[in-house]
């Protein structure tokens, strides 16, 4: 059996170790609820990045409204798990929160898409704004005050699976054929269509499969923090995300996860100095792109520098 | 097998292809010669759709079954069985030169989008046989031993090589191949003139050919089809392309009679 | 009717400002192919100089307009040289993104600099209204139409006519036939951004005595409405980002006229991403396509 390769074996355990770790320090009383919300946003960061680096570092496709999925999962759980409050409700408003954005997200995709680069980032942004106008009009999500006490069912056990989950399928995808032809697009288009790929599926389902894990993320959030506000997911969560992909590298899982933990912690850390963070980010954007646009990690991945086995 | 009428592009006031037909047979390699700008590059670009013909038609005999191909997607061209290679050279450069083999053998790959996420065991299989049937592609020209190396980093006349490796991959029946000689020796040519014939005879192929390189196509083609600002001035064998009155006048200066 | 007539000229005052925003989007564009991300900030900035410029300094309009376009001009010249300009050969990704940044940077350090409050701008025109029929016009609108017009009218002298002009022309259509000819390529996109902001900076202070209020993030949607005003005009082309900057303007106003002001904003995208999918040259703009 391939899947327990030696690799595998060895990433299983450190994230056996990962989970333990915080478990214990918890129980014991050692993490205050500041770490406690700074480890959840560790891994909605995580989920965010990677499933935008999907579409944006991977397929190429420069998505500006990233946080409009994730309002889309954040709500739809929302308004599930109030109507059901059980780890039923919530899971099931976790899956249906994933699969609508999801939808939309081909809904959305598929006239956008054909857009290229700068078009389509306008565009994206665009759409996240009119998903967030609907959502601010919407009688069901309460307008502008938003929606206040959503259950909390997120808890540190299913923060950690769908992080985990998150990350490995989307490394699986990536290291398929399909994910393969995603990738031909970001490198070159023409040449990717000559090949017998057909880009325009391809970009539609790279949004898809981005917009289902944004979803999953925003459903986590809805439920870990107790109330949702359109005004949450405007443009500049959008770039939140943005920001992390980019530092951690366009084109590298590694980087996002790496980037998210650095991102959640740094945000925390300047948590009463808005201005000021949003401007050490701007600064951080700018001197990534002028002098190191690769990010952290380029298009590296964790399993490439470590070498367990030649990679195939 | 192919059957192009009439086909005619314009951009803007400039007609870049103009009313060219010609029919090509199962398994003839053909060449297509022409001064620089006479529209050989667009031909191919209409081929395989990367752009639309302004009017004619295009169609493809497999099988006894015909397809017209004109103004279909290039995906579509691919699949229905034309594949090409560009003249400047567009590989997939910060991908693996194996990657770049792969990513063209996807359309011909079984395992649906929820085995790449979950891998179930038809995605091993499929994998094993890509990589299989990719490093055997990449021994025609004994480049297998590089495949984990990115494109952007081989030698121009490998990724030449690569190019065509690429296009093979998709199983194409019609091959075109725009100017694979530029750039090369006289040496590395001539390598390259008997590694298409055997390709040809090996995946029983038919063969589009653009080339500057009036030896490899004197050599290797059986016709010849010779266009001009656009226009199909003439085809014929070899030897009947060598003498005609007005490829010599296109062009002027080269001499064509003596290659 | 009375009401329509209205909203018109409600519109067009909005219009005039967008496209005088949009101007600045399209020739950046233009010129380098870049979505210049922080060109509504600069628009913002422009606004905050004007407000300093007639509060503090008591100038009137027209000296506290041309300050602030002044200084708008060098705050474009001095992004585009320190931002911009190292970023010539690298991807469009890489630059849109750095702009974004500069966007951000702006946007914040002027909030941490001057507090995050809206002020109000002082009453540098008098209120008089002038009644046509039923329709009201007031002092601020007509400033706003007469100042965008005159701008405008200057800016195609400065396109069709001069040598710079030419060289900016020149630039867009072949950025290397163009150094090649001798037409000094760095320095034509320089002023192409020192005008781009000087507009900028001019609607900015119109803005700000239309609506009387301005704080650090006001770039933001006015500067990706004006986006959308460029691109349906068809980005690149000068008459086109005008004729799209009214035409937003006045689409905005009845939306919010007829309509539902919440959904003004998400109108106006609504309205790009159809005109992208059905027309994505816009009115003006020419259609390219990649050489293969
Ligand atoms: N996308 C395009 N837009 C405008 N003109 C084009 C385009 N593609 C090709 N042309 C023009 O069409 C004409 C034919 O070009 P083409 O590339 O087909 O020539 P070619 O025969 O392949 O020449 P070469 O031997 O130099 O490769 C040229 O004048 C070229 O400039
Ligand atoms: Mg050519």
């Amino acid at each position: 059996m391939r899947v327990l390769s030696k690799k595998n074996i060895m990433i299983l355990a450190g994230l056996i170790l990962t989970f333990a770790i915080v478990y214990a320090l918890r129980n014991f009383g050692i993490l205050t609820s500041f770490h406690e919300i700074t480890i959840a946003m560790v891994c909605i960061n995580i989920i965010l990045g990677v499933s935008l680096n999907l579409i944006t570092g991977f397929t190429g496709q420069l998505s500006l409204g990233h946080a409009g999925f994730m309002a889309i999962g954040a709500y739809v759980c929302a308004l599930i798990n109030m109507e059901l409050n059980s780890t039923f409700g919530f899971i099931l408003g976790v899956l249906a929160g994933a699969i609508i954005a999801a939808l939309v997200g081909v809904l959305i995709g598929i006239p956008t898409l054909r857009l290229k680069g700068d078009y389509l980032a306008i565009a994206t942004l665009g759409m996240a704004e009119i998903i967030r106008v609907i959502f601010l009009n919407l009688e069901i999500t309460n307008g502008a005050a938003g929606l206040n006490g959503i259950p909390r069912y997120t808890n540190w056990f299913w923060l950690f699976f769908f992080t985990v989950t998150t990350v490995v399928l989307i490394s699986n995808f990536i290291n398929s054929s399909h994910g393969r032809a995603c990738i031909s697009i970001r490198e070159d288009e023409i040449a990717a269509e000559s090949m017998g790929i057909n880009t325009t599926q391809y970009k539609v389902i790279a949004f898809a499969i981005g917009a289902f894990f944004a979803g999953i993320a925003g459903a986590l959030y809805s439920s870990y923090f107790y109330f949702l506000r359109p005004e949450i997911f405007g443009f500049l969560k959008s770039i939140d995300i943005l920001i992390i992909v980019v530092l951690g590298g366009l084109g590298s899982i590694t980087g996002s996860v790496i980037a998210g933990i650095l991102i959640a912690v740094l945000t925390a850390a300047l948590q009463s100095f808005a201005a000021l963070r949003m401007i050490i980010y701007a600064l951080l954007l700018i001197i990534i792109m002028l002098f190191r646009p690769q990010g952290i990690m380029g298009t590296k991945e964790i399993t490439d520098l470590l070498n367990f086995s030649k990679r195939e | 097998m192919l059957i192009i009428d009439k086909l005619t592009r314009s951009f803007g006031g400039l007609t870049a292809v103009s009313n060219v037909s010609m029919q090509i047979n199962k398994g003839e390699l053909v060449g297509i010669i022409g001064p620089n700008g006479a529209g050989k590059t667009t031909l191919f670009n209409l081929l395989t759709g990367v752009y639309e013909p302004s009017s004619g038609t295009i169609k493809l005999e497999l099988n006894g079954e015909e397809v017209n191909i004109g103004g279909l997607k290039p995906y579509n061209v691919t699949k229905a069985g034309l594949a090409r290679t560009f003249q400047n050279i567009r590989l997939f450069k910060d991908l693996t030169v194996l990657d770049n083999v792969r990513i063209a053998m996807h359309q011909n790959v079984q395992y649906k989008l929820p085995s790449s996420f979950f891998r179930f065991n038809n995605f091993y299989q499929e994998e094993d046989k890509l990589l299989e049937e990719a490093e055997q592609l990449l021994d025609i020209f004994k480049m297998s031993h590089k495949k984990n190396e990115l494109a952007k980093n081989l030698p121009y006349g490998e990724q030449r090589h690569l190019e065509i490796v690429r296009a093979l991959a998709t199983k194409p029946a019609v091959l075109l191949l725009d100017e694979p000689a530029a750039g090369m020796n006289p040496f590395e040519t001539e390598e390259l003139t008997n590694t298409i014939k055997w390709i040809r005879e090996e995946f029983d192929l038919t063969v589009l050919l653009i080339e500057h390189d009036m030896s490899l196509v004197m050599e290797i083609c059986e016709r010849i089809f010779v266009l001009d600002y656009g226009m199909l001035i003439a085809s014929g064998t070899p030897a009947e392309i060598r003498t005609n009155k007005r490829v010599i006048e296109a062009y002027l200066g080269e001499d064509v009679s003596n290659a | 009717m009375d009401q329509f007539l209205q909203q018109m000229v409600n519109g067009l005052s909005l219009g005039s400002i967008y496209a005088l925003i949009a101007l600045g989007y399209t020739m950046v564009y233009g010129i380098i192919k870049l979505i210049n991300f922080a060109h509504g900030d600069i628009y913002m900035i422009g606004a905050y100089i004007g407000f300093a410029a007639t509060t503090y300094v008591h100038l009137g309009f027209f000296p506290a307009l041309i300050l602030s376009m002044i200084v708008c001009a060098i705050l474009g010249m001095i992004i585009e040289r320190v931002a911009y300009k190292p970023l010539r050969n690298s991807s469009r990704i890489t630059v849109l993104i750095t702009a974004i940044g500069v966007s951000l940077l702006l946007e914040y350090s002027m909030m941490f600099f001057v507090g995050a409050e809206v002020r109000s701008y002082p009453k540098v025109l008098t209120n008089h209204l002038f009644h046509f029929g039923g329709v009201r016009v007031n002092m601020q609108q007509i400033y706003i139409l007469v100042t965008a017009v005159a701008l405008m009218i200057l800016l195609q002298y400065i396109v069709t006519k001069t040598k710079t002009g030419k060289a900016m022309r020149a630039v867009s259509i072949d950025k290397d036939a163009a150094q090649l000819m001798g037409i000094r390529v760095d320095k034509t996109i320089s002023i192409t951004f020192a005008i781009g902001s000087a507009f900028a900076g001019a609607a900015g202070v119109l803005v700000g005595i239309y609506y009387n209020s301005i704080d650090p993030l006001m770039g933001m949607m006015p500067g990706l409405k004006a986006f959308v005003a460029a691109v349906f005009g068809g980005i690149g082309s000068i008459p086109g980002a005008m004729i799209g900057g009214l035409a937003i303007g006045i689409m905005e106003t009845l939306v919010a006229g007829y309509g539902n002001s919440m959904y003004r904003d998400a109108a106006v995208f609504a309205f790009l991403i159809l005109i992208l999918i059905l027309k994505p040259s816009g009115l003006l703009g020419k259609n390219e396509r990649e050489k293969v």
